[in-house]
């Protein structure tokens, strides 16, 4: 206990530091570093399985959810409307290709200045075709990420922060800051419990490691009963705390998404996962 | 007259005593009972889902089991103020300040120490 709340002290002292003489990489090094050192028998691949990737009791039940996995339905129902072609005649090949994408994603647009994820391209190719968008939580949307996710498995994370750009620099600065910081009545930063928390329980609830945390995304998670995107796993987070959450593709949580994102680089895309 | 005043005078006090130290023997069970209650309930004080504490359910390992406390929590105050406010003691504190951001009430905050000065 001593010893992770002092490694998250230098965790900490680093992120500080950083801000003032390093970058994103040098972040991701000490981030990746802090999780490998944690937890010395997860090889460092495996961190994209989550919880299951430190708890052997509960990664052998999800083995089995995975052998009939729950968000196979998602997968077939986002393969239905991608072959569906739009009211135009045109549909989501046209902006994707053969879809599997998810490793070009999330990117900071310089001409823009601003983050695009690959839900928020989904409804910016859907309204560039005369299409009203869909809602970014669950629901038709997770479907399509499900399907263009399960087509990019393997794809390598592979977040690129351009250093030449003061704005690229200050969202993924946004992005970290929000990690860090304690909110809510109950006070809690993203990093109490996906970093010095990581492997405690709470309750019933062991808490995975942030490294990964990306991967795997939309998930079929058994307290929904459905699935959800990444966002609305950030919105849970931010509310069961008590703070105010915000909504999903809000600049806030697009950030959000950039910096933990970079955090993983160098693992892989495997969703759509199953979660508790 | 004189005399039945000094009576009163005298008396007087001391049935004001009788009946409210009876009280407070009461109040100090009513504020353990309390002071538990606030202690295990998820939406108040929601403990176990960090200490383990009196033999509950499912707890937590976040932070240290909850024993002996008379011996260990000396000062009354010390223990109150690591409810009211634990990242004064230590700022990077995962467990969240009850007190201070309202989570529970002041009496609330009293009742739970009066209950884990029992443990
Ligand atoms: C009070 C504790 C707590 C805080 C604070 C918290 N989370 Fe969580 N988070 C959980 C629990 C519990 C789960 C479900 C079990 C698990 O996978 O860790 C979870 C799950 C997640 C997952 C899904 C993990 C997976 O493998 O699918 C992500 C992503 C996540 N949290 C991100 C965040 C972010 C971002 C923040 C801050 C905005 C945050 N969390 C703050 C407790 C917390
Ligand atoms: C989210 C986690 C969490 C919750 C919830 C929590 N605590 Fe704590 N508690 C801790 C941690 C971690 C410590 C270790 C010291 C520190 O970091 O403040 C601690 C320390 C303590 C201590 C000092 C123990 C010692 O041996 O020094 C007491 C007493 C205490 N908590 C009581 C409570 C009570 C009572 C509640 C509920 C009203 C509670 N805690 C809720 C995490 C928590």
């Amino acid at each position: 206990m001593k010893k992770h709340v002092a490694a998250l002290m230098v965790l900490f002292a680093a992120a500080s530091w950083s801000m003032l003489f390093a970058g994103p990489e040098d972040d991701r090094m000490a981030f990746e570093k802090y999780f490998t050192s944690k937890f010395p028998e997860t090889p460092k691949h495996d961190f994209i399985n989550g919880i299951y990737s430190i708890d052997p009791p509960s990664r052998e039940q999800w083995l089995e959810i995975e052998e009939f996995p729950p968000y196979e339905l998602s997968i077939d129902a986002g393969r239905s409307a991608w072959e569906k072609p739009f009211a135009n005649g045109k549909g989501y090949a046209d902006c994707f290709g053969d879809g599997a994408v998810r490793g070009q994603y999330p990117y900071w647009d310089s001409g823009r200045k601003e983050i695009i994820t690959m839900e928020l391209a989904i409804n910016e190719c859907r309204e560039a075709n005369g299409e009203e968008p869909l809602k970014y939580g669950k629901g038709k949307l997770a479907d399509i990420s499900a399907y263009m996710s399960f087509m990019s498995r393997g794809q390598k994370i592979n977040v690129i922060i351009p250093e030449d750009d003061p704005d690229a620099l200050a969202a993924y600065e946004r992005g970290k800051q929000f990690y860090y910081s304690k909110r809510g009545q109950l006070n809690f930063a993203c990093i109490d419990c996906h970093g010095s928390g990581s492997g405690n329980l709470v309750r019933a609830d062991r808490l995975s490691p942030a490294l990964g945390h990306v991967s795997h995304w939309p998930v079929y998670r058994s307290k929904w009963g459905n699935m959800g995107t990444l966002h609305r796993r950030f919105g849970g987070c931010n509310r069961q705390v008590r703070a105010a959450s915000f909504k999903p593709q809000s600049p806030q949580y697009r950030e959000l998404e950039l910096f933990l994102t970079y955090m993983s680089n160098g693992l892989e895309y495997n969703g759509p996962g199953a979660r508790k | 007259m004189l005399k039945r005043i000094a009576v009163v005078v005298l008396l007087g006090p001391l049935l004001m005593l009788a009946p409210t130290a009876g009280l407070v023997a009461n109040a100090d069970e009513a504020m353990v009972a309390l002071g538990k209650e606030v202690a295990f309930d998820r939406r108040k004080g929601n403990c176990l889902s960090c200490h383990m504490m009196d033999n509950g359910s499912l707890p937590g390992n976040q932070g240290p089991a909850l024993v002996a406390m008379k011996a260990r929590f000396p000062d009354r105050e010390v223990l109150r103020a690591q409810i009211y406010n634990p990242l004064e003691k230590n700022p990077h504190s995962i467990m969240p300040p009850f007190g201070l951001h309202g989570i529970i009430s002041e009496k609330e905050v009293d009742a739970i120490v009066d209950y884990l000065l029992t443990l």
